[in-house]
């Protein structure tokens, strides 16, 4: 499944090669996620700074009935999405700050390939970034200031390696929440709150969204030897691989409304 | 316990954690992700162990393959999600699909709470009886949980 791994450890630390893209299509993100994890060896960071249009994306289970209000989302030509990773249902914009880390399961000294043990990781590496701007928490699998959620996570596991990736509140349109519905799984911490009282903008405690990607990339060199590289080079390598993460198509959405409660998809080209 | 494990517990905020010791069937084989193996003459039930799904945490969702497909030695085949992570489930055996456990699409849970016997995934026709040599049995199994989780 992996490919051979590129570079070798640098001053004693694992290589983590880093690609940072501005306002790229979220489904473009989410199949260069699927590439990476399954088609290659490498440890890499990609960092996407918002993007657009302003996407609904759903975890592998998701049941577009139970989470998406399908009228408006059909009104109004939102995308809808069902990614590879499993999780809840956001919806995505220019505000959105995407962090995904793709690691081989020795990258990590010690770290099992569970969920529960990459949350950990991914919450101590967050708190150096954050604690000196909120009382920053890793409550069950968000990362908040208090109780209020700013970063949702989401994670894919093979054999040999995973994804730890999360959608950043930097800044939200609240109408977009309309589109959403409050899901039935819900963290306990979130005690039937709407989506007002239960999330935060990070714009209201940190000064830039470069303080952020700055801090979080100071933080990774704690643990990696970081090593940026262009996108390019990585598109160019593409092995015909197949990712699984779909656009729904008009037809789906359709279909779901006529009968409810029907999730089987489409594929749709990209 | 891995210092990992400590970690995750005080952040996220949980006293129950993976227990110190998961069950372990005799009779049965096992792979080093977690899958376990039970032979029936020329056929064999797939399953995770009591390990893994104490690892994954509740599962809410099974990804199952269809009948008729061939699964390999070592590729996935399936996905479970727990705890907003989806995790391959790895073939122990080559061999083509005979059964699926389609309860598992209105019942994930029996993978948590009947790994060994409800929990069962998928069964199937063993191509390559001599796979089965590369996998652990109970006693070494066990041993490979507690060096994973730093227990000894």
């Amino acid at each position: 499944m992996a490919a051979g791994v590129v570079g070798t450890r640098g001053a004693g630390r694992p290589l983590m090669r880093l690609i940072t893209m501005s306002g790229a299509p979220i489904l473009q993100q989410l199949h260069l996620e699927e590439r990476l994890l399954r088609c290659t060896g490498d440890n890499w960071c990609i960092i996407n700074d918002g993007t657009a249009p302003a996407t609904i994306v759903m975890g592998v289970s998701g049941k577009v009935s139970e989470l998406v209000e399908i009228q408006p989302v059909l009104q109004d030509k939102v995308p809808v999405i069902r990614r590879f990773s499993g999780g809840g249902t956001v919806i995505v914009d220019q505000g959105t700050v995407f962090v995904t880390f793709i690691c081989s399961k020795t990258a990590v000294a010690g770290l099992q390939p569970f969920p529960r043990d990459i949350m950990s990781w991914s919450g101590q590496l967050y708190g150096k970034v954050f604690d000196s701007f909120g009382e920053f928490q890793l409550r069950e699998n968000d990362y908040a200031f208090g109780h209020r959620k700013f970063g949702g996570n989401a994670q894919s596991i093979t054999r040999d390696r995973w994804v730890h990736h999360t959608s950043f509140l930097w800044d939200y349109d609240m109408k977009n929440m309309d589109y959403l519905k409050n899901p039935k799984r819900a963290p306990d911490y979130r005690q039937a709150r709407n989506h007002t009282d239960f999330l935060c903008r990070m714009k209201e405690y940190m000064p830039s969204r470069s303080v952020f990607t700055e801090g979080l990339i100071s933080s990774l060199r704690d643990q990696f030897t970081v090593q940026p590289t262009e996108l390019e080079t990585v598109v160019s390598d593409d092995t015909g691989f197949k990712p699984s993460t779909k656009l729904l198509s008009l037809q789906d959405l359709e279909d779901i409304i006529n009968t409810k409660g029907s999730h089987t998809v489409q594929e749709v080209q990209a | 316990m891995a210092l990992w494990a400590c970690r995750a517990a005080s952040y996220l905020r949980i006293s129950s954690f993976p227990r110190a010791f998961s069950t372990v069937l005799k009779d049965l084989k096992y792979a080093d992700t977690h899958e376990w193996v039970k032979v029936e003459g020329d056929s064999a039930t797939i399953g995770i162990s009591d390990h893994a799904q104490d690892h994954l945490g509740d599962v809410v969702y099974v990804e199952l393959p269809e009948v008729g497909t061939s699964v390999s030695q070592g590729k996935n085949f399936g996905a479970v999600e727990s705890v907003k992570a989806t995790s391959d489930i790895n073939a122990p055996v080559s061999g083509e699909i005979l059964q699926v456990n389609d309860e598992l699409s209105e019942k994930p849970g029996f993978v948590n709470g009947s790994p060994y016997d409800k929990g069962w995934i998928i069964k199937v026709k063993i191509s390559d009886p001599n796979e089965l040599n590369s996998l652990m049995d109970d006693e070494k199994y066990k041993k490979f949980c507690e060096e994973e989780d730093g227990t000894h």
